[in-house]
């Protein structure tokens, strides 16, 4: 039986933020006059990560391929990679892998940030000094990720679709221009409603999704730090884990109302 | 003659947990006047402030500010009440990733319609007064704590406040600096007519800008005089609490 004290924790964490992504919707009119830090926050959130994001993105591809071609191969199919991949990357890796890796360092970083900020009294100068921390803090940040979380799916599809036609071709010698013409032709399919690619919208749908996600939690657990460095450590571990959490139980949601 | 008080706390209770902090504290500031509060650890002091400017609400009694129930008054007006309030944290509470002149322009920035060159004007005017103008451009980390508390003082007076309130002004400073941010708090009180409580531990300070001390004792206002009474006194649980420091002289 689950004690009460754990469901009354649940409902407040998740009723915190889900009153935290109202509030700063309701400010979503400040853009304009926080443009500066939102600059700053898009290049931490943006180029920071595009590294890993180009690393990872190249390998899960390349790891794509390889299955791919495993299963095709043996029905002597494997001309067929470029379609499995593509779809695989725009459909669910690529916006996947995209906002674990941010949950794993924006994300944190985000806990963390605001939570030494709270457990030094800063945020309580703010209030006295009448300063908004949702819209000095935790704006700028949502827009950042809002942006980023997509343009980075983008990116990882990119590079891993590349990576995976570097295994099509040199494991399976399945020539990159085949692989690269069914690739975009599984792409290139629309939607019922929307007459765009549905495959690379549905992603980067949920890429936005996800980037709204990472950012309200791990704030939400900075914003709610106390007791010090130990209480930052536990806020950072918490974001971390919620985020990725939410991430996957969304994902499955998602997924369902997109294409059942 | 007296004025009508500024500041208000009539039997004013506030718990945390199990843990009963304020157990009936009652207690009122006059305009341009300074009050220290002194008292043990964990008793309360703090939290006083913190009433003060509406960051934590009492469980029960009132806290009255220019005439206003903190704890009924809509939060547009508190934000706007804030706005002629300074409070200086014992940490300093700076912005880590702003620079000194960031930090102080903030609010100014965020609340006040100022042109940028009258926001450094000012910024240069509170560094000037005290005495760290060529800190402007150095991040908090860069900082001693000495000038961390300077720092959060000059904010603090920013906004040119009728109320300042001080959590442990001198915590951590050197004698000489201590004594710079004493002459600071008298002449405010003294030309600019603000009104002050400082939670101090140090009694050189308390002697230096009080014009009442109040004893906090177990969440309730045990004693209060002015400073030459009050440290005289021969109330058995003050002479406990001061010890030996007692005779210790005013630093300015």
């Amino acid at each position: 039986m689950i004690p009460t004290r754990l469901i009354v924790a649940f409902f407040r964490d998740w009723g915190f933020r889900l009153d935290l992504y109202l509030k700063v919707n309701a400010r979503l009119g400040d853009i304009p006059r926080r443009w500066q830090w939102i600059t700053e926050q898009l290049y931490q959130s943006g180029i920071g990560v595009l590294h890993v994001i180009l690393l990872v993105g190249t390998f899960i591809g390349m790891i794509a391929a390889l299955q791919a071609g495993i299963a095709l191969s043996t029905v002597g199919q494997q001309d067929q990679i470029g379609t499995f991949v593509a779809l695989g990357l725009a459909r669910e890796m690529a916006p996947f892998i995209t906002a674990i890796i941010l949950a794993a360092t924006v994300g944190s970083a985000y806990a963390a940030e605001l939570g030494t900020m709270a457990v030094s009294e800063e945020l309580e100068a703010l209030e006295v000094m009448s300063i908004d921390p949702l819209r000095l803090l935790v704006l700028p940040r949502l827009v950042a990720l809002l942006v980023m979380c997509p343009v980075l799916t983008i990116i990882c599809n990119i590079v891993g679709v590349l990576g995976g036609g570097f295994v099509a071709q040199a494991q399976y010698h399945v020539s990159f221009d085949l692989y690269m013409e069914l690739a975009l032709e599984a792409l290139r399919a629309t939607g019922t409603w929307i007459p765009l690619p549905k495959d690379i919208f549905a992603g980067l749908f949920k890429a936005f999704v996800f980037g709204a996600i990472v950012t309200v939690i791990s704030c939400s657990c900075g914003l709610r730090t106390h007791g010090g460095a130990l209480g930052v450590g536990t806020a950072t571990r918490r974001a971390v884990r919620d985020s990725i959490i939410a991430i996957i139980i969304s994902n499955y949601f998602m997924t369902w109302i997109i294409y059942r | 003659m007296s004025s009508s008080p500024i500041i208000r706390f009539k039997d004013v209770h506030k718990s945390f947990g199990s843990h009963n902090i304020l157990k009936g504290l009652t207690f009122d500031v006059e305009k341009g006047r300074t009050l220290a509060i002194m008292g043990p650890s964990g008793t309360g002091k703090s939290v006083t402030l913190r009433h003060i400017v509406g960051l934590l609400q009492p469980d029960s009694g009132l806290v009255e500010v220019e005439g206003h129930d903190m704890a009924h008054i809509p939060q547009a007006e508190i934000a706007e009440m804030r706005t002629r309030m300074g409070f200086v944290f014992q940490s300093g509470a700076l912005i880590n990733w702003m620079t000194v002149a960031d930090n102080l322009a903030l609010p100014l920035r965020e609340n006040t319609p100022l042109s940028e060159d009258e926001i450094a004007r000012r910024v240069s005017e509170k560094l000037d007064w005290v005495h760290i103008a060529d800190a402007a451009h150095k991040f908090p980390s860069e900082l001693s704590g000495g000038m961390k508390k300077r720092v959060g003082l000059a904010r603090a007076l920013i906004n040119d406040p009728d109320i300042i309130l001080y959590d442990e002004p001198n915590a951590g400073l050197d004698p000489e600096i201590a004594t710079a941010i004493n002459r600071v708090i008298c002449e405010l009180t003294n030309n600019l007519s603000v009104t002050s409580i400082v939670v101090e531990h140090r009694i050189p300070c308390v002697k230096a800008v009080a014009d009442e001390v109040i004893f906090l004792d177990e969440g309730r206002a045990l004693l209060r005089d002015t400073p030459k009474n009050f440290f005289s006194s021969e109330h058995p649980r003050l002479v406990r609490f001061l010890g030996d420091q007692r005779d210790i002289p005013t630093t300015t």
